[in-house]
């Protein structure tokens, strides 16, 4: 059987399963469309918000950047995953007691006002907006690898999926669906790491491996990781790094940001009690934690294959001869994501860094002319089962799991837009007396909006998409984060500090990315050269985040201290979502 | 009902003093031990590599785990012993 037919079968496979579910899982009110009804197991939810967390990024991107960054790099597995510290402890409860459907929801009941509910899910729908772009776009670079179609017919293939179970099924749909895509993307994940890791560290475990020893040198694998990479003039792999603040700052925006993300935190409504709420976070981390502990071990594993295929007799010998490249970088070079330029006119393939002066020497001495390979960090995950030689249904795995990952998240994020839309616009602002169906019915057309809106800007990704992700973090660390959080642990905060708050969080953080960026993202009008020598002391534009939070936290105290107290029915609110106590009625509101 | 107030403010407290201590371990394990105090954990060999590396790469997220269990238990007791639970 060709691997084109095997990864049909697998994919195929999988979207029988998500229809199937879609199928069972419709939902019938209001409540089942925004919160599944509010009956899901915390154990089952973990799983289904370890799905609409881990997006194509984590799936794809994470590892590769890992491999290319080693230690410095690990601030997104810390990142990545200590939110979930704050979002168990600081906010997932206490908006589970509130027992609303939505994150605008909490802001404009708790700073009764119009305007922090609009801010609210104005921001919402610009983290959600930039971070579908992606998803989108991941979904259509799995198809157009594994399954021969162009780019866009996979988009459009993946719209018409999500648009059947997300319409009909709603959050509870979704629900299901998320938990049988995380199953898919877990065990994709996992089996080629586990081949890989026996192969070169002859432990089956890789988080073991990565701390383990390299069977052929009989070297522990991160110090043979670091010679090899040395001899070529990188980095070493596991080099501290000389920006201490930057990382603190980046590792702390990532873990404000995560906690920060409207779709994730809804997710936690759909438990039945508040103890599950705080439970729920922590099965949620162990199952990110499967792929997040794996990941660290597949970069380096990855990273040393690769030197080694191009280094067959060690980085000192001769680099291979481009006639004698592997399948697997044949078939990558065709998509453009490996490319390969003879700049020595030897026919084989350098790879070393020439960027390093002091390595400069060595290099004219071997007679290079400058680094031969360009390898995109995503092929990593992608390209690991073909560069480990493994069987060809482990290929339509990763096929079927990148498109689970890009799918779960998309579609976790077209709920958090459409309901902001239909019960924080439609049913809050312009139509309160809209009835359970008519809200049903704006809930479901506001659905499919946002998926033609997401394959439209699928389709049509603005340049800028890349660098919208990390504006999605800034701003969820910046603005909705603090507002938050402030809402629950003070009384005093009211409607006039929360919103000035949100706003100075917000401005002062698109203001400092535009700074380096460009305004809009538009090249050519940013201030300054986006270099660490510019950077306000030395802290990047995609570690503002952090900094944003505590500008919205002190203009909020300060507003809100110079400003009247809240009302007495706010402060009592506030009491209410602190202890468990009566939760089960408020959902029915 | 002053009574249930004072429970109320006194359950609360032990939930902030709770969630103080385990933001410390929080930022130790990650800001402290993984990128802060790295240099001087350098002495401590894991695995072909430092304790600050490992802390980096997977200590923290272990612990993260760890952190988020440990609250849940010890607060769902708490809601019991002030009588809030559901």
């Amino acid at each position: 059987m060709s691997q084109f037919a095997i990864n049909l079968i697998f994919v195929g496979a999988s979207f029988v399963l998500y229809i199937g579910i879609a199928i069972w899982a419709r939902a019938g009110s209001t409540k089942e469309f925004y919160v599944a009804g509010g009956g899901v197991n915390p154990i089952t939810n973990g799983m289904a918000t370890a799905a609409d967390w881990m997006s194509a990024a984590s799936f794809i991107s994470m590892a590769g950047l890992i491999a290319a960054g080693g230690y410095a790099n690990s601030t997104f597995l810390m990142g990545w995953t200590g939110g979930y510290v704050l979002l168990a402890m600081l906010l997932a409860p206490y908006l589970r007691k509130f027992g609303k459907f939505t994150v605008p929801d909490f802001i404009g009941d708790r700073f009764y006002s119009r305007g922090a509910r609009l801010t609210a899910v104005l921001c919402l729908i610009i983290m959600s907006v930039t971070y579908v772009i992606g998803q989108m776009t991941g979904a259509g670079v799995a198809f157009s690898r594994f399954l021969e179609v162009s780019s866009a017919a996979g988009i459009w293939i993946a719209a018409a999926i999500v648009f059947l179970y997300a319409v009909f099924g709603g959050m509870k749909g979704i629900t299901y669906t998320q938990v049988a895509q995380y199953v898919v993307l877990i065990v994709a994940y996992t089996i080629p790491a586990v081949f890989i890791s026996l192969q070169i560290t002859g432990n089956p475990l890789p988080p073991l491996g990565l701390f383990g020893t390299h069977l052929e040198s009989g070297m522990p694998l991160l110090e043979k990781l670091d010679e090899v990479v040395r001899e070529l003039g990188f980095r070493d792999y596991t080099a501290d790094v000389d920006n201490k603040l930057n990382m603190v700052l980046f590792t702390l925006s990532l873990m404000i940001g995560t906690a920060g993300l409207p779709h994730v935190i809804i997710r936690f409504f759909t438990v039945p009690k508040v103890a599950d709420a705080r439970w729920s976070a922590g099965w949620t981390l162990i199952f990110i934690a499967l792929l997040y502990l794996t990941a660290p071990a597949v970069a380096s594993m990855a990273r040393l294959n690769l030197v080694n295929t191009i280094y067959p007799e060690g980085p000192t010998a001769d680099a291979l001869a481009y006639a004698d490249r592997p399948e697997w970088i044949k078939t990558w070079e065709e998509t453009g994501l490996i490319r390969w330029e003879d700049k020595n006119n030897d026919g084989r393939i350098q790879m070393y860094n020439d960027a390093n002066a002091a390595y400069a020497p060595t290099a004219e001495a071997r007679g290079w002319n400058g680094n031969e390979l360009t390898v995109n960090n995503d092929i990593l995950v992608l390209a690991n089962p073909e560069i480990a030689n493994l069987p060809p249904w482990v290929i339509g795995l990763i096929a079927a799991g990148g498109i689970a990952a890009a799918l779960s998240t998309a579609a976790g994020l077209l709920l958090a837009i459409s309901s902001a839309v239909s019960h924080d616009l439609i049913k809050t602002i312009i139509n309160p007396n809209i009835s359970e169906k008519g809200e049903m019915m704006a809930a479901r057309i506001s659905m499919a909006g946002a998926i033609v809106l997401a394959t439209y800007l699928g389709l049509n990704p603005p340049g800028f998409a890349a660098q919208v992700v990390a504006l999605a973090f800034g701003i969820a660390a910046a603005s909705l984060f603090p507002a938050l959080m402030m809402g629950i642990f003070s009384k005093r905060v009211n409607d006039k500090g929360a919103i000035a708050g949100m706003l100075a969080g917000l401005i002062s953080t698109l203001v400092y990315i535009f700074t380096y960026l460009g305004w809009l993202f538009i090249p050519g009008t940013n201030m300054l050269a986006n270099t660490p020598d510019n950077w306000l002391f030395g802290v990047s534009p995609l570690s503002f985040g952090a900094i944003g939070a505590v500008i919205n936290f002190a203009v909020a105290y300060a507003v809100s201290l110079a400003t009247e107290e809240p009302p007495q029915e706010i402060q009592d609110l506030v009491e209410s979502v602190r202890t468990p106590k009566g939760a089960g009625a408020a959902l029915d509101h | 009902m002053a009574d249930d107030k004072q429970n109320a403010a006194a359950y609360w407290k032990a939930n902030v003093r709770l969630i103080t201590w385990s933001l410390v371990v929080w930022a130790l394990v990650s800001y402290g031990f993984a990128i802060l105090l790295r240099p001087m954990l350098a002495g401590i060999p894991v695995g072909g590599t430092d304790l600050g590396f490992w802390f980096a790469q997977q200590g923290s997220i272990l612990t993260f785990i760890a952190i988020i269990f440990h609250y849940a238990w010890r607060l769902n007791k708490l809601d019991k012993e002030f009588g809030v639970e559901e």
